[in-house]
């Protein structure tokens, strides 16, 4: 079973991408969870929204404490959550930043496991024109977990796309570029 | 053909109405059951079902407006979590004791105060005296499936009493989990036709619903609404095997997990189960005897049955996910407890009050439960009444 915790603040999207990961891993003929963790609802709030994905029934209820893998929706996370808190050693954590890793790795509370970054604000401006990181990050998510081939999961993606943008049709291509920009982007 | 699917607990339920086609769903929005009337008031926008979807102004309007069509003769429901249950209080009885075979979609969250969004049982389980079925679930599976059996088993003619569908409020109605949908006809054919045999509607019989009850026979009416209840057992089976047939997936009054050996267990509701079973997965691999007994109807409560499938436990944990400020534990408490010593069960019996207000219950903490009780079946002393993942 791989256990993802995602960080990210209410309105970035994280709980979509969580929904968009499980999507394309039950089509794959996996297992999935994807549920979010409610504070107070309000934007800009910290969110955290969790996956599993398994080969066979996912029975657990319970949020996820030790996880796999942690992603960091929104940098300024680093300063007020620890994002490696129970963090699997031979997991990773990946970042949204634009800064260096060096910069990054203070605020990581010591973890001894890998770190990769996406510039996702960069990948969406460059692809979409606006700033919505979700989509840059669940490329990386796929590209470091390998939960998903990534082929498939470009393919399976532009499936969902074109059904979640029926009506915008125009933004289709600009999400699966950044799709295809960001699997290359991750450091 | 089962359709594999992954769903929310709400989109599972919305799709569950959807393939029901009920007659008139009357709604007022509260988190975290909004989006079952919103995904439903899709579902009447697109043309895929003919309900008749009332926006109304309160869940006190919403509970009158469901029973109301109800009364008249039209298959009804409504959903709602928390206060908006509250608000429905008085309609709550009028529904039972009218018997009225509607349905309500309770997705369960702490009741105020403090003010708080999350899941506990506050809701249901201060209602349990209303007069409703109350059936819960673990998993959106179980969520979908009691759905579609809920009606069969409400509008029996030996029943006809208003059902309470319930579910974990996040934990499964926000949560996406795979699952198997059933075709549209094979549910629309189990369900049926709604024929109610009185109803305000039928031209060829007069009758007046809620009229007032003298003390010569209100009485009689309470005791005409126990004995509909203990009906439900027989039906509810029956309902439920005859889904079994249909769905392959088979359930009972209640679930037994690896309890026929188990020397110790402990008794639930809700999604936590799953979680708990995980936790005794990994405990018989240790070779030790535990198990659990998950509730799915709390209303009626199948006490006889409980006791009879506890009859070999030394040692039971009675997990509540409400206060009830007795003191002595939860209402699963004082109802367990009541069963074991009806039955001349004199098993020891811990009372563990957990997850209020949202508050996450894990794998672990069933390990240390099943560690403790185990303790007491060695002879040591606890407290009988204690809260599990309280702060220090």
């Amino acid at each position: 079973m791989i256990e993802i915790r995602w960080h990210g603040r209410g309105g970035q999207g994280a709980k979509t991408a969580a929904m968009l990961l499980a999507d394309v891993a039950f089509f794959t003929g996996k297992y999935v969870q994807a549920f979010p963790e409610y504070g107070p609802e309000r934007m800009g709030a910290p969110v955290t929204v969790y996956n599993r994905i398994d080969d066979k029934n996912i029975r657990v209820h319970s949020n996820i404490y030790q996880p796999d893998y942690s992603i960091v929706v929104d940098e300024s996370l680093l300063e007020v959550v620890n994002v490696t808190a129970g963090l699997k050693r031979d997991g990773a954590v990946i970042v949204n930043t634009n800064r260096p890793k060096e910069e990054i790795i203070p605020h990581l509370h010591g973890y001894e496991g890998e770190l990769y970054t996406i510039d996702a604000r960069k990948v969406s401006m460059e692809t979409l024109g606006k700033y919505f990181p979700n989509t840059p990050m669940l490329a990386a998510v796929v590209k470091v977990t390998k939960a998903v081939d990534e082929e498939t999961f470009l393919k399976e993606m532009e499936g969902s796309f074109q059904k979640k943008f029926a009506t915008k049709p125009e933004v289709i291509e600009g999400n699966l570029a950044a799709l295809r920009m960001a699997l290359k982007e991750v450091k | 053909m089962a359709k594999r699917e992954r769903l929310s607990g709400n989109e599972a339920a919305a799709i569950a109405l959807r393939q029901i086609n009920p007659d008139v769903f009357p709604a007022f929005p509260i988190t975290p059951s909004t989006e079952i009337p919103e995904y439903f008031s899709k579902f009447v926008a697109d043309g895929l079902v003919d309900t008749e979807f009332i926006p109304v102004e309160s869940e006190h309007s919403s509970m009158s407006a469901a029973l109301g069509a109800e009364a008249a003769g039209a298959r009804s429901l409504t959903a709602t979590s928390s206060c908006g249950m509250a608000l429905m209080w008085e309609e709550l009885y009028v529904a039972a004791s009218d018997r009225l075979p509607l349905l309500l979609a309770l997705v369960n969250r702490a009741l105020s105060g403090p003010i708080n969004i999350n899941c506990d049982h506050s809701d249901s389980m201060g209602a349990r005296d209303a007069g409703w079925i109350q059936l819960y679930a673990e998993s959106n599976q179980e969520v979908y499936d009691n759905f579609v059996m809920a009606y069969r088993i409400a509008e029996h003619k030996d029943v006809r009493l208003p059902i309470m569908v319930c579910q974990d409020g996040f934990i499964t109605s926000h949560a996406v989990q795979n699952m198997e949908l059933l075709e549209d006809e094979e549910v629309k054919n189990f369900v049926g036709e709604y024929e109610p045999e009185h109803y305000l509607l039928n031209p060829k019989e007069s009758m007046a619903v809620g009229p007032y009850g003298v003390s010569n026979y209100y009485m009689e009416s309470k005791f005409a609404q126990v004995q509909a209840m203990k009906n439900v057992k027989k039906v509810a089976v029956e309902v439920m095997d005859e889904f079994a047939k249909m769905s392959g997936r088979q359930y009972g009054l209640f679930e037994e997990y690896r309890l026929k050996d188990a020397e110790y267990a402990i008794v639930i509701i809700g999604s936590a189960a799953g979680t708990a079973k995980d936790a005794i997965d990994r405990l018989r691999e240790e070779g030790r005897k535990v198990g659990l007994l998950k509730i799915r109807f709390f209303r009626p409560f199948p006490g006889e049955e409980i006791a009879a499938a506890l009859s070999k436990v030394k040692v039971v944990g009675v997990m509540d996910r409400a206060e009830s400020f007795s003191t002595q534990g939860g209402p699963l408490g004082s109802e367990t407890l009541a069963a074991l010593h009806r039955a001349g069960n004199t098993a020891k019996t811990v009372e563990y009050m957990y997850g209020l207000g949202g508050r996450d219950i894990k794998v672990e903490d069933f390990w240390q439960i099943f560690d403790e009780l185990e303790e007491v079946g060695n002879g040591k002393t606890v407290d009988g009444y204690q809260y599990i993942g309280l702060r220090k």
